[in-house]
């Protein structure tokens, strides 16, 4: 069947920059790989437990379509009790196939076809093609590295227009381990309220930082009627295959959101329903022991890299560093094509997650720490030996 | 205990071999700085050594058995258990020795090269001392898991594809 059948959005979607060097890396052998968005642990055994348990009690049947009342309930709960922000079980929470789905919604939910969506970029892959794919219009701001690159709210101002509707933030980022800190949310909050834009903020890293806990920006006078909070259980928990993940916000976007997952999803998938709820109910210390497993490599990690000659900053959260490679005079997809097919480490060029993340890396450090050391002698050897023979060219 | 030290001592109690460089960058302290944990926390005999999990059953022609042995005695006034504890774990046949709660006093862990041998240790030695008033061996067919650690699973047993978002 020729391309001509399809939708003509849909073609213009370009594939996503990350897929090529998965194609790339999984043709070789012997590969460490840093470039996994995801945890290097198994679900804690109490939450995979419980979900069998579900399935052996014969719970295998639909859920409310916002998903179990159990389960929205203990999320309300834990949002209270670590950010400080209340909603409804009732009519304020949904629970959603991962956090992507949550995104998915509330972009459909909220913007008008030519509508403009302001996202901040290095950041994750998707969402700008599911803003197109609601009709809008994806306007990118361009965190920097002087700037440990978290936004600032001027750069926002300039890029409002009155077609702008929402801003997308994500703290702890991914790709680039950034965390807005309190004041830096207040600040945002401002030009948000002045001009009357509704944030997404992808919390889904919240439960992951290390030096000091994560502010919401609902949380911030004013914002919690013009915040759509999206989190899940896939980085925290380690539950990426599980696909589950919710978001709260104002009741009339929550409404908007449930009635669109009403006629597309029905209902999160029911036994990891059941898993999250022991999740939250008794998994604190799995969290806690990842949670120092991961700050203790992301030391490791950032230490060797600027060791290296690979600069970069010590990310606050999520498990990614983003360092520099413009010592070498490589672009970014140079660098990581070549460290690949010399070495043998696969890693994302940080081009993929927006303009500015053309100059670094995405390393993940997700990965047991006999890997990761084995994975910075290969690149310690790579930067050697091509920082030699190249001029900087930034 | 500082925080720092238990953790110095959680990844060494998972990897005894790990280099101080790789601990210190982890930790955020400097080499000499591990050091000097390592040789305060031996002194106060928090690491007590530093040995290797051997999974016996895959080495070549390598012939053991391993038994757990409840043992019953009868304390005694002022020693309480230890003098008997102290007579059971001195022979080398013994691995561990546990003071437990519930049914029995001691639990007992020995190696041997054969059924025979560890039979012969018990009879001959064990419920052959003053105070032993019983003893109920039971021999280990199969080591699922050891120290934290599972025999039957690599540690490269990644699942993961290779680049994800
Ligand atoms: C920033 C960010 N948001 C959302 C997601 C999607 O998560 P989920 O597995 O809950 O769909 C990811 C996963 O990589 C992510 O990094």
């Amino acid at each position: 069947m020729s391309e001509s059948y399809l939708a003509n959005h849909v073609k213009e979607l370009q594939p996503s920059g990350i897929r090529k060097f998965f194609d790339l890396a999984s043709q070789m052998e012997n590969v460490i790989s840093l470039g996994v968005g995801e945890p290097d642990f198994v679900t804690p055994w109490n939450v995979i437990e419980a979900s069998y348990h579900s399935l052996e009690q014969g719970y295998t049947a639909y859920t409310a379509n916002a998903g179990l009342i159990e389960l929205r309930e203990e999320i309300g709960k834990y949002l209270r009790e670590t950010f400080s922000i209340s909603y409804n079980p009732e009519d304020q929470i949904l629970v959603t196939v991962g956090a992507s789905q949550a995104i998915d919604l509330a972009l459909r939910a909220i913007v008008n076809a030519g509508d403009e969506v302001i996202v901040v970029e290095p950041c994750f892959v998707s969402y700008s093609p599911t803003i197109s794919l609601a009709g809008g219009v994806s306007v990118s701001v361009s965190a920097t590295a002087d700037n440990e690159f978290k936004v600032t709210p001027e750069q926002i101002e300039a890029a409002i227009t009155p077609r702008t509707k929402a801003i997308v933030l994500c703290s702890p980022n991914n790709p680039t381990g950034s965390v807005l800190s309190k004041e830096e949310l207040y600040e945002i909050a401002q030009v948000v309220q002045k001009h009357d834009l509704i944030v997404l903020s992808d919390e889904i890293y919240a439960e992951l930082a290390y030096d000091e806990a994560v502010s919401s920006i609902a949380s911030v006078d004013g914002m919690e009627e013009r915040t759509i909070v999206i989190s899940g259980f896939s980085k925290s928990f380690a539950m990426t295959g599980w696909r589950l993940g919710y978001a709260v916000g104002p009741v009339a976007i929550m409404q908007a959101m449930t009635k669109i997952h009403q006629y597309t999803m029905m209902c999160a998938p029911t036994m990891a329903q059941h898993g999250a709820l022991e999740a939250l109910r008794h998994g604190n210390e799995s969290v806690r022991e990842m949670k120092t497993s991961y700050r203790q490599r992301r030391n490791f990690v950032v230490k060797a890299l600027n060791e290296m000659g690979l600069s970069c900053h010590l990310p606050g959260g999520a498990f990614y560093v983003f360092p520099s490679i413009k010592e070498t005079g490589y672009s970014s997809e140079e660098f990581a094509q070549r460290l690949l097919e010399e070495e043998r480490v696969a890693v994302v060029p940080g081009q993929v997650f927006g303009e500015s993340g053309e100059g670094y890396i995405r390393c993940s450090y997700a990965t047991s720490i006999k890997q990761l050391d084995e994975a910075m002698k290969r690149m310690n050897r790579f930067v050697k030996r091509n920082s030699e023979t190249n001029e900087p060219t930034v | 205990m500082e925080q720092k030290e238990i953790e110095l001592l959680k990844l060494l109690e998972k990897n005894g071999r790990m280099d101080n460089d790789t601990i210190s960058k982890m930790l955020d302290v400097s080499s000499a700085e591990v050091d000097e944990m390592i040789k305060k926390l031996e002194k106060e005999h928090a690491i007590l050594g530093y040995s290797t999990l051997v999974d016996w059953s895959n080495v070549y022609e390598y012939e053991g058995v391993a038994a757990l042995i409840d043992v019953k005695v009868t304390p005694v006034r002022g020693v309480g258990f230890d003098k008997i504890a102290s007579r059971i774990y001195r022979f080398p046949e013994v691995k561990a020795v546990y003071l437990m709660s519930g049914a029995y006093d001691l639990s007992v862990s020995v190696e041997g090269k054969t059924m025979m041998e560890v039979s012969r240790f018990v009879s001959d030695k064990l419920s052959t001392l003053d105070t032993v008033l019983s003893t109920t061996t039971h021999f280990i067919l199969k080591k699922y898991k050891h120290d934290g650690i599972i025999f039957d699973e690599g540690d490269d047993d990644d699942k993961r594809i290779m680049v994800t978002p």
